[in-house]
């Protein structure tokens, strides 16, 4: 046998400070009407830091300068000039990007692996990408001379805190607008260490603002009478309430939430390539992915086979600390997705779905869930149709090409799907037909800065990255 | 072995009497996504092995290697120089274990089997007009028996590159058939020569037709064109040997060849058999590395984790 000896990536990188506060117009300061939380690390549940709650008058404070900067400041500077601080910005996000991924994995429970080759490398490549864009708006096909929206508030979810900070900040700030930022209350400390690049690239003040804290916080800022624009990335059921409080003002609104994707294997794909994908559609990040691809459909001659290998390939997969070079799933998020996870879980095998995990020894402390699949599963179970956001896998078949069809748009999402087949031909007759926001063929799970990326139906409006993600940051 | 396997292995080797039948099966295998199998190559040569798996590692590679000269200008001097280093790799430390075979021209089989003789380390000749295999079958047998005679017992045969390319794969089927008997009790290792196979497909296609037809290993390269063994295609191999074994319970070796040259390197290719084959697999039995130079980095590295310092090349010797 051929064991891996322990490889973990060193801790000492990262300079915690055991308490953080608000950052509001370029200083960190204490929270006047808020009170704090602990963030802790899901793989042994220690805690990091203690983090500033802001309260209503914090959110007013950090509005306010955030309007300040925009109308002295970030609004009336050249495209050029922003571009200066957005390329600074991605350098220096560059030059500590492996104490940033250390960080991630220690507040978010991901493997090194992936916050290291893929989070950050792409957080970089967002701000680069949109560093571009600040001086060349007027060719961004929004009109001559498109003009920023003002300040916008920008809600992020846990699932890939910094990368989803970088998507909505490096748009936002490219277009000319100013942010108030609030990261998900189990993952604020990458968002801190960005307020602190932000000071080491002399942005000026008041053009980003951090709040950290929960529900009520981001409740306070989304429904703020001085914000223009509000962003959210997160649960439907959240996104749907802020819909409903802001109908009626003049705020711009775009939402990116749940998904429940349809990854689609033919009898022709390249079965060892779409095995892969099957494994990185789900099990990259713990499942803890809104564009998962969360339920298999997969052709019912090919389906005994595929599953075979799907099975082989999940014994290979090596579960456990974050920090581990070589862990391939890290740590469920929290005790409250690890709960639901569970929930969901349990009504798969009530409610008669067969369950299989590959053997795999979990840590005793932490949160933690082996890689799950259920095979056996129909269109009308629960773990069917609602998002498990964890590593848990539904496995339905199929077929014909229509029957695949039906059942991946057979669900209130439509964030993304998958298809698996050497047809190229079939590959475009299904993108047409699959109401999904990105549909990925003989791949999963790719995303890049120039890429729209957004979805259908309940999974949400309006688009992220590529020229289509200055939209929603432009008066148009 | 199963009855089922039993029954596939039987229809499976039904499959070398007829073109038609040989052509069905092998553009039947699914196909290789070439973006896909890149990228799952490159991650697995992400993995960070440390310390004791380092060390494991380096012997385990030590022991697979198949040290490897074939020059024109090789002599008998040379030979024998090379096959003494293959018994005692790091004359320094007698806990080095021997290397996996020496693997030479022909010409060159009786020199390094009168140094090998009772040393536990096999003796490889490369036949059938290697490199290019541009030869009539008659020579290429007469090769192979002559390299057998001489004491080899292990032979590395090329395939018909021209006949598979154009679709003629019962002659390249033949050929290895007629090869493997010509081995005798020599184990066949089988050279796809993947650099002028194009694509990861057709590298799939060969790996069944060498396998179908009797090779007991499947090499990539000769060493001879400019792309010899790459991480993708030797995924490719391992996942053919793999699903050979489950459909005919017969296990297949594997050698990547050309190119290898670091630690580095090998271990990403060990991580790569690990995760791919599993432990079975990791046993210089089952897979070879076909190489000169890599033999010397796995010494100093091994001599780095003992010692705990680099002593430099000039510590070992040049063969």
């Amino acid at each position: 046998m051929f064991e891996y000896a322990p490889a973990p990536e060193s801790r000492s990188v990262v300079d915690l400070k055991p308490s953080y506060g608000l950052f509001i117009d370029g200083t960190f300061v204490d929270p006047t009407d808020g009170d704090s939380f602990k963030s802790i690390n899901p793989a042994s549940e220690e805690v990091l830091a203690e983090v500033a709650e802001a309260g209503p008058q914090d959110v007013e404070r950090a509005v306010r300068a955030a309007r300040k900067a925009y109308d002295k400041v970030w609004g009336p500077m050249s495209g050029r000039d922003r571009a200066k601080y957005l390329y600074r910005i991605a350098r220096l996000i560059q030059e500590r990007s492996r104490e940033l991924a250390v960080l991630e994995s220690l507040d978010n429970g991901k493997p090194i692996r992936e916050s290291r080759d893929v989070d950050l490398p792409l957080v970089a490549a967002h701000f680069f990408y949109y560093a571009g864009w600040a001086d060349k708006l007027e060719h961004s096909g929004f009109g001559a001379n498109p003009r920023p929206i003002g300040v916008a508030a920008q809600v992020i979810p846990w699932n890939f805190p910094l990368l989803m900070l970088a998507w909505k900040i490096a748009p936002a700030l490219a277009a000319g607008n100013t942010v108030v930022l609030k990261p998900a209350e189990t993952t604020p400390l990458t968002a801190l260490l960005f307020a602190e690049i932000c000071q080491q690239a002399e942005l000026p003040a008041g053009v980003v603002n951090i709040l950290t804290g929960a529900g009520d916080t981001g409740r306070a800022l989304v429904e703020h009478q001085g914000v223009d624009k509000v962003a959210f990335t997160g649960s439907t059921d959240v996104g749907r309430a802020i819909a409903r409080s802001i109908a009626g003002t003049r705020k711009k609104l775009t939402l990116e939430l749940g998904g429940k994707a349809a990854n689609i294997v033919f009898d022709d794909a390249p079965i060892d390539q779409a095995v892969e994908g099957i494994v990185n559609g789900i099990f990259f990040n713990q499942g803890h992915v809104c564009c998962a691809g969360s339920r298999l459909l997969v052709q019912e001659n090919v389906a005994d086979r595929v599953l075979e290998s799907l099975k082989r390939r999940m014994a290979q997969l090596r579960v456990g600390d974050p920090l581990d070079k070589n862990t391939d799933v890290g740590a469920i998020n929290s005790a409250a997705q690890l709960e639901r996870i569970r929930e969901l879980s349990d009504a798969g095998s009530a409610e008669g779905a067969e369950r299989w995990s590959p053997p795999c020894d979990l840590p005793d402390r932490g949160f933690w869930f082996a890689p799950t699949i259920f095979t056996g599963v129909t269109q009308a179970h629960r773990i069917a149709r609602e998002e498990i956001f964890g590593p848990v896998l539904s496995v339905l078949t199929f077929r014909t090409p229509a029957e695949a069809v039906e059942k991946a748009n057979n669900t209130p999402y439509g964030l993304s799907a998958g298809i698996w087949t050497d047809k190229g031909s079939r590959i475009l007759w299904m993108a047409d037909r699959l109401r999904a926001g990105v549909v990925w063929a003989n791949t999963f799970n790719k995303f890049d800065p120039t890429s729209p990326f957004g979805g259908y139906k309940e999974s949400g409006y309006g688009r992220e990255g590529g020229r289509h993600g200055l939209e929603g940051y432009l008066n148009v | 072995m199963t009855a089922t396997t039993t029954s596939a292995r039987s229809e499976l080797s039904e499959l070398g009497r007829s073109e038609t039948a040989l052509r069905t099966f092998l553009h039947g295998l699914p196909g290789v996504d070439q973006v896909g199998a890149e990228q799952r190559a490159a991650q697995l040569g992400t993995r960070s092995i440390k310390t004791t798996a380092k060390a494991q590692a380096i012997d385990l590679a030590i022991r697979m290697v198949d040290l490897t000269t074939l020059e024109g200008a090789d002599t008998p001097g040379k030979v024998r120089a090379l096959a003494a280093k293959a018994i005692r790799p790091d004359p320094a430390d007698p806990s080095c274990p021997h290397v996996g075979a020496v693997c030479v021209y022909p010409a060159m089989v009786p020199y390094v089997a009168e140094v090998l003789r009772g040393s536990g380390v096999h003796l490889a000749s490369v036949a059938t007009a290697f490199p290019s295999g541009q030869a009539p079958l008659e020579i290429k047998l007469a090769d192979t028996r002559a390299a057998v005679a001489a004491g080899a017992d292990e032979i590395d045969m090329v395939i018909n590159r021209g006949a598979f390319l154009s679709g003629r794969y019962k002659e390249v089927y033949d050929e290895i058939v007629a090869t493997k008997e010509a081995s005798g009790d020599a184990h066949l290792k089988v050279i796809l020569e993947t650099g002028e196979l194009a694509t990861y497909d057709n590298v799939r296609r060969a790996s069944w037709l060498a396998m179908l037809a009797g090779g007991d290993f499947i090499k990539t390269s000769t060493g001879k064109v400019p792309i010899a063994a790459t991480m993708p295609v030797s995924l490719v191999m391992l996942e053919a040997v793999r699903d050979f074994r489950e459909a005919t319970g017969r296990q297949v070796g594997v050698k990547p060849a050309g190119g290898i040259k670091t630690t580095k390197d090998a271990i990403k290719y060990l991580v790569m058999v690990n995760e791919t084959v599993g432990p079975d697999w990791l046993d210089p039995d089952w897979f070879r590395f076909g190489a000169s130079s890599l033999l010397n980095d796995l010494l100093m590295q091994r001599t780095k984790l003992t010692t705990g310092t680099y002593s430099g090349p000039d510590y070992f010797t040049l063969d």
